[in-house]
């Protein structure tokens, strides 16, 4: 278990040197050099600004030494400057003479998006496994009908269309929920109960509204992993042994059905955490997706580059924890892993 | 001869043929916008704006009284057609990846696989931004950017189908009777992938038009003054305190392409491939 906890860990870093290319490659993507092109958006970009970006990246060296220094940057996590805020664009804290503390930027944002995904993904397991296992239980029946239709829709819904119906329905007519931002304006005043409350209706809708449309697939994976799983051999003599209907579905079953959740809750991570662009920049909560919009309006390169960066990263660490899940969970793989 | 016997075979699952009848009217309605549209959907009018829906305006008017149905229409068309080339694009380089790495298998195909995996752990959203952030935002951007952020699926898939029929008796017999790399990959290895190829084009289309209106949406695809349904719903989001109609319209445009879409797609799958039993 432990050597392949290290393989897998190690499998990392030529997937790591991969990213690093194809994110070099789209600095080097706009025709001539960035340098120019951001002067086309803003005609005031200065020579000034130019001379920093040419700087930044490196630009008056040859391209080898260019994917070097930007290799050198990526390993490092030190993306440069933030061009809006000049604050860096990771973890960088910095304590100036007077006590300040400046967070690098994803350092504010990230525990804000990972919160929400988190609480968003136990939603969606919550309701998306008892679904799935009625859908596999009724098979054919109106309640799986139901649900399919169900999933047809949740597949086709653009996300941030049901945030505005839910934005105009319970934020602008009923006003039950308030409709941007993460705490209210008096915040501070409250006592720890009603900060508590003001921080759960500010996070209802933008938690609830991913989990939805997130419910659509893995509803369908439930299923048709119980589906496969009620057919199989040692399921009939569960049955046949004389075991209650509920002791085969909830205690054979079930298990079996929902190992392979491990990987598919470790291949969503990369939809969530690109998600998080839209639905944060619609309910204005000041996570990773809302910087990485803004910095792409502002072209703020440091600042996207590092996204870019930690979200991949990010990616290879979650796929990596649901491969080690699942190596840990499945007694079959285990011993097979612990051969091999 | 055979595609006509596949097709009529589809069209004879209900979930496919509710989703064809689904896109051939948005199809319809698309092409014939300039046609249908009560009002020229770039004109502005200072007398009727944020008007309800009502017998002159269907759908309303936005915040500058341009008619909401006239701009849905013509937007439709945008929609469309960036869903149709983004998956051309990505569904192009999916076919021509997979082949190689299907067929010539060794280092070439342990090359082409990893970079499948390193583009799939960069987040596609991400990605796409990233991209748009050094370019210009248009139509043509979109779809060449969909495309290209979007081919892995296909790649494997074709990468999966080639290892299997390759070791097939008909491509062996055919290989031993001398057929050359490029016959065995035309008449023989592509022809008989094609039913999943299409089944993952017609959902892929499904996620493009997504994929654009999110980004129209955003501010960062489809133009304005250009209509698309995606940035439609950012006047939406404007006046949503004042203004549901121009929120509700697109979106349930959105939903209904996308959904017959996916109907159509998992309905082809159904039917013409008997070993799934998905949705």
């Amino acid at each position: 278990m432990f050597k392949y906890l290290i393989k897998r860990v190690l499998w990392m870093v030529p997937m790591l040197i991969g990213i690093s290319l194809i994110s070099f490659l789209i600095m080097h993507l706009a025709p001539g050099d960035i340098t120019n092109n951001e002067a086309s958006f803003n005609p005031k970009a200065s020579e000034e600004s130019r001379q920093k970006l040419r700087e930044l990246y490196n630009l008056d060296k040859p391209v080898i030494v260019q994917y070097g220094l930007w290799l050198k940057r990526m390993a490092t996590l030190d993306f440069g400057t933030s061009f809006a805020t000049h604050q860096k664009p990771v973890f960088w804290q910095k304590t100036d003479k007077d006590g300040n503390v400046t967070k690098g930027l994803i350092q504010e944002a990230l525990p804000i998006t990972l919160m929400i995904n988190i609480l968003g993904l136990f939603l969606t397991l919550v309701l998306a496994i008892p679904l799935g296992i009625i859908a596999a239980r009724k098979y054919g029946g109106w309640q799986d009908k139901t649900i399919t239709l169900f999933n047809f829709v949740g597949f086709s819904i653009p996300g941030f269309w049901l945030s505005l119906l839910l934005m105009y329905w319970l934020g602008v007519v009923n006003n039950w929920f308030p409709i941007s931002g993460l705490h209210s304006i008096n915040y501070d005043n409250l006592d720890t109960l009603g900060k508590l409350k003001d921080s759960i209706s500010h996070l209802f809708m933008p938690v609830i509204i991913p989990s939805v449309t997130g419910l659509a697939g893995i509803t369908l994976f439930v299923k048709n992993g119980m589906l496969d799983v009620l057919f199989q051999d040692y399921i009939t003599t569960a049955r046949s042994k004389g075991l209650t209907e509920h002791k085969v579905v909830y205690t054979h079953a079930l298990r079996n059905a929902l190992l392979p959740l491990i990987t598919i809750v470790g291949l969503s991570i990369p939809g969530l955490i690109g998600g998080s662009v839209i639905a944060e920049t619609i309910f204005a909560i000041p996570g990773m997706g809302k910087l990485f919009y803004d910095s792409v309006l502002m072209r703020d390169f440091p600042v996207i580059m590092g996204i870019l960066t930690i979200g991949s990263a990010l990616t290879l660490i979650g796929n990596m924890l649901a491969d080690v899940a699942y190596a840990w969970a499945d007694p079959r793989v285990r011993r097979g892993v612990a051969r091999g | 001869m055979m595609n006509k016997n596949l097709f009529r075979k589809a069209l004879e699952n209900p979930l496919a043929l509710t989703g064809f009848i689904i896109i051939v009217c948005v199809f319809l309605l698309a092409m014939f916008a300039p046609i249908i549209s009560p009002y020229d959907p770039d004109d502005i009018n200072v007398k009727a704006i944020l008007l309800g829906p009502s017998a002159s305006h269907w759908m309303g008017t936005d915040g500058l009284g341009r008619d909401v149905l006239s701009r849905m229409l013509h937007g439709g068309r945008i929609s469309l057609l960036v869903g149709l080339v983004a998956v051309g694009i990505s569904t192009a380089i999916g076919i021509l990846l997979g082949a190689l790495a299907g067929y010539y298998r060794g280092w070439v195909d342990t090359f082409i696989m990893r970079l499948v995996d390193v583009m799939l752990s960069i987040p596609s959203f991400f990605l796409i931004l990233a991209v748009i952030a050094f370019l210009t935002p248009s139509i043509i951007n979109i779809m060449i950017v969909i495309g290209l952020t979007s081919w892995m699926g296909v790649t494997r898939l074709v990468r999966a189908e080639f290892l299997s029929l390759n070791e097939r008796e008909f491509v062996l017999a055919s290989r031993t009777l001398g057929a050359k790399d490029g016959r065995l990959i035309f008449t023989h290895l592509l022809p008989n992938s094609l039913t999943p190829i299409i089944v993952s084009s017609v959902l892929g289309i499904a996620g493009a038009v997504l994929m654009e209106s999110g980004l129209s949406f955003l501010g960062l695809g489809v133009q304005a003054p250009q209509a698309s349904w995606g940035n439609i719903l950012t006047d939406g989001k404007e006046y949503i305190q004042f203004a549901w109609w121009l929120s509700l319209f697109p979106g349930l445009a959105i939903l209904v392409t996308v959904l017959g879409y996916n109907l159509l797609g998992e309905g082809l799958r159904d039917a013409l491939d008997p070993r799934s039993n998905s949705a």
